[in-house]
């Protein structure tokens, strides 16, 4: 096939993908705003978002403490800055890797958990199913989804944040000789609200960005149990991909650089 | 002449793909029209779009002499309360428990009240003779012809005017195929509906319908009553009823 077909098919692609992802996030956000809102099924999905997100986040965000104090250690060591670690820490944590870490594990729980879920209901006709019962699936399975993650995101920031920032205290106490009451002194006296509250926003972000991968890609998914596969795949990667993208983004917004 | 719902002009291709090329069909209120055709003939697709799951290309869909082509959000909604349709491969809820399926309508479609829509549920799985402990079992936890069962007490809870059957009886054994056929020509005369039933059954077809049309290269190429179709002078007709490989029907081998 001649190269420039084959750039121009791929170009025309992406176009057509961008469009109706577009299209797909003003039906959501269209059903969002009418009424009603289906309280019931938004706790639900909390739960399955939020809650049972837990322990993958808090294991993940108290390695990644304990790691950072420990290269911060070694790296300030160099230049006798050492005992910098507790701002370092916090400040990492709290703006950057708390919610870039509780989005990449929720990106991999959950925008996959959805696409399969929603991907299955397509293909065996469940969605169709839903238009029959005077239902509209968007409001029924995409809104709830999206309330949920965007709420569930910023409280497992926080946890992220504050389990962060004790796995770098037990490494600091642990191992680099560091006193405790001193390590958290320097840890509240640094730390802003605006530190805070930037993470938070962060992850809100990220909660409807991983929802609505997980439901495009669910809701587009065809051919049978390989496209629900194909589906599943999709959706972490691209909800990954943008996390970090808009991760940048809010970053040099909320920073103003 | 009283008609529910009338196709006219009806178009709908994907890609490169014409499937239904200026369907014309029209079902009599209170009457039951099977169309018969072939596998990937179109048939499901039709009734897509009629429900507005799917979006014609071209042409009108007439349900009570309102076009319904191309309504969308709370009016689609509002149309969609007198339809009941029993999917090809049951499409329940496989979250949701059975009698919450069954119920579904009700509780989501009309904001009805959980109990009393369970009661109705119930009541409604006692129709196409279910006990009431099935209504608390998961659907994955049924047989083929136990989902087929709820999938019907799901299309006809909310009383619907207009009922859909997409191949019924397909996958099924003789003998639960003429129990679920039976259970249709009961519930279409109890609620007093107007059904379309596709398929490609002919003993189904002739036991649940009183008209039959014929849907072959995106059109309607026959229809007429039900006693009539041994007689139809259609040589398309006479071989898809008879089941012949030979005969002016060729079939693709790729779909
Ligand atoms: N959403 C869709 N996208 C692309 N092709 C489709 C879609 N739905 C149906 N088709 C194609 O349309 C043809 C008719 O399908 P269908 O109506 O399901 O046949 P049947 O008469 O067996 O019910 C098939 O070839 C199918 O591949
Ligand atoms: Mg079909």
């Amino acid at each position: 096939m001649n190269i420039f077909a084959g750039i121009g098919a791929g170009v025309l692609g992406l176009l057509a993908d961008i469009g109706r992802l577009a299209m797909f996030t003003g039906r959501a956000l269209v059903a969002l705003v009418s009424p009603p809102l289906y309280g019931r099924l938004i706790m639900g999905q909390i739960l399955r978002i939020g809650y049972f997100s837990l322990p993958v986040v808090g294991l993940t965000a108290f390695f990644t403490g304990g790691v950072l104090a420990l290269q911060i250690y070694l790296g300030g060591n160099r230049f006798g800055a050492e005992a910098i670690v507790p701002q370092v820490v916090v400040l990492g944590i709290t703006r950057e890797l708390g919610p870039v870490i509780a989005g990449l594990m929720v990106s991999g729980r959950v925008a996959a958990a959805i696409a399969a879920e929603i991907g299955t209901m397509k293909v065996t006709e469940q969605i169709d199913a839903l238009t029959t019962l005077a239902t509209n699936p968007i409001k029924y399975l995409v809104v709830p989804r999206l309330v949920a993650a965007v709420i569930s995101m910023p409280i497992l920031a926080g946890i992220a944040d504050s389990i962060g920032v004790f796995g770098g205290y037990v490494v600091a106490t642990a191992s680099l000789h560091f006193t405790g009451s001193i390590y958290l002194k320097n840890t509240m006296d640094f730390a802003t609200q605006g530190d805070i509250v930037s993470g938070l926003v962060k992850a809100a972000v990220f909660g409807f960005i991983i929802a609505l991968m997980g439901c495009y890609h669910g809701f587009h998914s065809k051919g049978g149990a390989q496209g629900v596969g194909a589906a599943t795949t999709a959706a972490v990667v691209s909800s990954s991909i943008l996390i970090l993208a808009a991760d940048y983004l809010l970053t040099s917004v909320l920073f103003g650089r | 002449m009283n008609p529910k719902i009338q196709l006219i002009g009806v178009k709908k291709h994907f890609g490169a793909k014409k499937v239904l090329d200026g369907v014309d069909l029209t079902i009599e209120k209170n009457s039951s029209l099977v169309v018969i055709g072939g596998s990937g003939t179109g048939k499901s697709v039709m009734i897509k779009c009629v429900l507005g799951i799917l979006r014609p290309d071209e042409g009108t869909i007439l349900v009570d002499g309102e076009d319904v082509t191309h309504l969308s959000g709370a009016a689609r909604d509002k149309v969609m309360t007198k339809f009941g349709m029993l999917f090809q491969g049951g499409a329940l809820f496989d979250s949701l428990l059975v009698w919450e399926n069954v119920a579904f309508g009700l509780i989501q479609g009309r904001g009805m009240k959980r109990a009393e829509a369970r009661d109705i549920a119930i009541s409604k799985l006692a129709k196409v003779g279910l006990p009431e402990d099935v209504a608390y079992l998961s659907p994955s936890e049924l047989s083929g012809g136990m989902q087929k069962r709820v999938g019907l007490a799901r299309a006809i809870a909310a009383n619907p005017e207009i009922i859909f059957f997409d191949e019924p009886t397909t996958g099924l054994d003789p003998i639960m195929a003429d129990v679920i056929n039976e259970l249709i020509v009961s519930t279409v005369r109890d609620v007093g509906a107007t059904a379309l039933s596709i398929t490609h059954d002919m003993v189904s077809a002739r036991k649940i319908s009183d008209r039959i049309a014929m849907l072959y290269g995106g059109k309607i190429i026959w229809q007429g009553p039900t006693g009539e179709i041994d007689r139809s002078g259609n040589p398309y007709v006479d071989q898809f009823i008879h089941g012949r490989a030979d005969g002016p029907i060729r079939m693709a081998v790729k779909a």
